[in-house]
């Protein structure tokens, strides 16, 4: 699939931001971060923000932008739809919990119910996200049981990345936080890795040969192509990534988005101030570069069964 | 509502011979001549007289080689268009309402006032049925000429879809696939017509005859295997003698 810019954008913004917002909901409701109006403020509203630009971002690539609000109309039936209303609702409980924390100081009762609230809306909408690729049967690298988890982990991950910036931002040191990062680095690490070699090792069902409906009757070729030059599918669905390039990439996210923001966030939990701000600054920036690798690579590697009909043998 | 109708009281659709299909594009045509001033009008061009031209189709014509081992290889020509599919996927993912299965005949169509391009329901749709009008931002596929099979302005024998009237084979044909009685259903059920890519599940209404299996040998067609040697007798007889000395 064609790895287009503002998807790519708007699943990981977005998945950081709502990663970060169920944070601060659920660790702010358990009474484990200080009511500081300020820590408050700054960590909803680079929340919001990212959540904010992620979803603009989405509307970007659509023919008719000015038609989006008609994309929360379906959700009877479609999982875009679904996360486009569970978008919407997050802002409900996490501007409540906003107010009790910046305004009265307060995440305690009521309010804690709006940050618990907004925690389980802003994974909702992660999973909605993820559903509507897990929904796809046309994608066997999509529609398998690794995809919804994936995104799940992968935006806590992202979420707990930024955490560590913010509480280290504010001098709020708390080991536990700091091992939620750690923790969630070496999950959601785990859990990338098993979904890419299930990709590597798994086919669809699929062959051209059931596409042109001759099955079995011998090893099928393309003879012609039915037009010249590349049409809509060729461009939108007929990416194809060299493998030493997708081996590459996969390495540097392995490395950027894995390896070494786990170094750091350990490395942040031994030593103090600026040392470990810088630490844990880096392990996001770094962090934030491998999960944008990651990203490419599900939709770069994603092999949609229209292929079949332009030469591809196997999805 | 982009939920599927629980049924469809008819299943219109295509049945397309692979045997007898021989890949001249003509369905192709006129699918794009009719429909760039149909009900989804227009069919864009882009680059249409440049070095790469291209644009919104609702039918592709492609050519594949079968080699088969020891026996000839089989050319199929594969026209690739909407199968109107009962499962539709393309119609529940999408998010507007635009996509939708209609509960009398079966059709699926676009309402293009209502979409808003996300492109979703082309990535839903395993046979690449629809194409993204980048002129209007909005999908476009086959609509089975439902501008033409109910208008009555045209000829009775002129309401069926623009690719099967001009087929010069006679490789196309359309009829309610839900009706046992049929002429489609009688011909899928004689020549075993077969779904395209049935291990998705999708249910497509339109079906495919495989090509009927090639009469190469002599005895396929019921003749002897070589010639036996005439025996002449009389003039022919003498000279046959003469000239085999």
């Amino acid at each position: 699939m064609h790895p287009a810019f503002s998807v790519i954008f708007f699943t990981t913004c977005s998945g950081a931001g709502y990663g970060l917002l169920a944070m601060l909901g659920i660790l702010g409701a358990a009474d484990m971060l200080p009511n500081d109006r300020w820590l408050g403020l700054s960590g909803l509203f680079f929340a919001l923000t990212l959540v904010s630009v992620g979803l603009m971002a989405s509307t970007f690539h659509l023919g008719r932008p000015e038609r989006a609000w008609r994309a929360m109309t379906q959700w009877k039936s479609s999982w875009l739809a679904r996360e486009g209303v569970m978008a919407v609702l997050t802002y409900i409980p996490a501007g409540l919990f906003g107010i009790g924390w910046v305004w009265f100081e307060d995440t305690s009762g009521l309010w804690a119910v709006a940050g618990v609230v907004s925690a389980l809306l802003a994974w909702l909408t992660v999973i909605c996200t993820a559903m509507i690729y897990k929904s796809l049967r046309t994608i066997h690298q999509w529609h398998n049981d690794w995809t919804v988890p994936s995104y799940l982990l992968l935006s806590v991950m992202s979420g707990a990345v930024l955490m560590s910036v913010l509480i280290h931002l504010f001098g709020f040191t708390n080991p536990y936080i700091q091992g939620v990062t750690v923790v969630t680095l070496v999950l959601g690490w785990g859990l990338k890795t098993m979904y890419w070699s299930f990709n590597k090792r798994s086919k669809g069902l699929p062959s051209v040969n059931s596409a042109i409906g001759i099955d079995a009757a011998g090893d099928v070729s393309v003879l012609e192509l039915p037009h010249t030059s590349e049409n809509y599918l060729m461009k939108e669905m007929g990416y194809r990534v060299a493998q030493k390039h997708a081996d590459k990439l996969r390495a540097i996210s392995h490395i950027t988005g894995f390896a070494l923001p786990l170094a750091l966030s350990l490395l942040a939990m031994f030593i103090e101030g600026y040392a470990a701000l810088g630490a844990v600054l880096l392990a996001w920036a770094l962090c934030s570069m491998g999960i944008i690798v990651e990203r490419w690579l599900f939709f770069a590697e994603a092999k949609h069964t229209v292929n079949l009909y332009y030469g591809a043998t196997s999805v | 509502m982009t939920t599927l109708p629980s049924h469809t009281n008819k299943k219109l659709g295509l049945v397309i011979d692979l045997d007898t299909c021989v890949g001249c594009h003509a369905c192709a045509t006129n699918c794009k001549e009719w429909n760039t001033g149909g009900h989804a009008a227009a069919l864009t061009d882009y680059d249409p007289y440049g070095a790469k031209p291209n644009g919104v189709w609702f039918n592709r014509v492609h050519s594949f080689e079968v080699k088969r081992g020891d026996r000839p290889n089989l050319t199929i020509n594969f026209p690739r268009s909407c199968l109107h599919c009962d499962n539709a996927a393309c119609v529940t993912v999408c998010p507007t309402g635009a996509s939708y299965k209609r509960a009398e005949d079966g059709i699926v169509l676009v309402n293009t006032d209502k979409c808003i391009g996300c492109k979703l329901c082309s990535w839903a749709c395993p046979y690449g049925a629809r194409e993204f009008d980048e002129d209007q931002g909005v999908m476009k596929k086959c609509t089975l000429c439902i501008d033409r099979i109910y208008n009555e302005n045209l000829e009775p024998e002129d309401r069926q879809p623009a690719c099967v009237l001009t087929c010069p084979a006679g490789a196309r044909h359309f009829g309610d696939l839900n009706d046992p009685e049929s002429a489609v259903s009688q011909l899928t059920a004689a020549r075993h017509g077969r779904d395209l890519m049935p291990e998705l599940g999708y249910k497509p209404t339109n079906k495919y005859l495989p090509p009927r299996a090639r009469k190469v040998d002599s005895a396929d067609i019921g003749a002897p295997e070589e010639l036996e040697p005439i025996v002449a007798d009389g003039f022919l007889g003498w000279l046959d003698n003469v000239l085999s000395k």
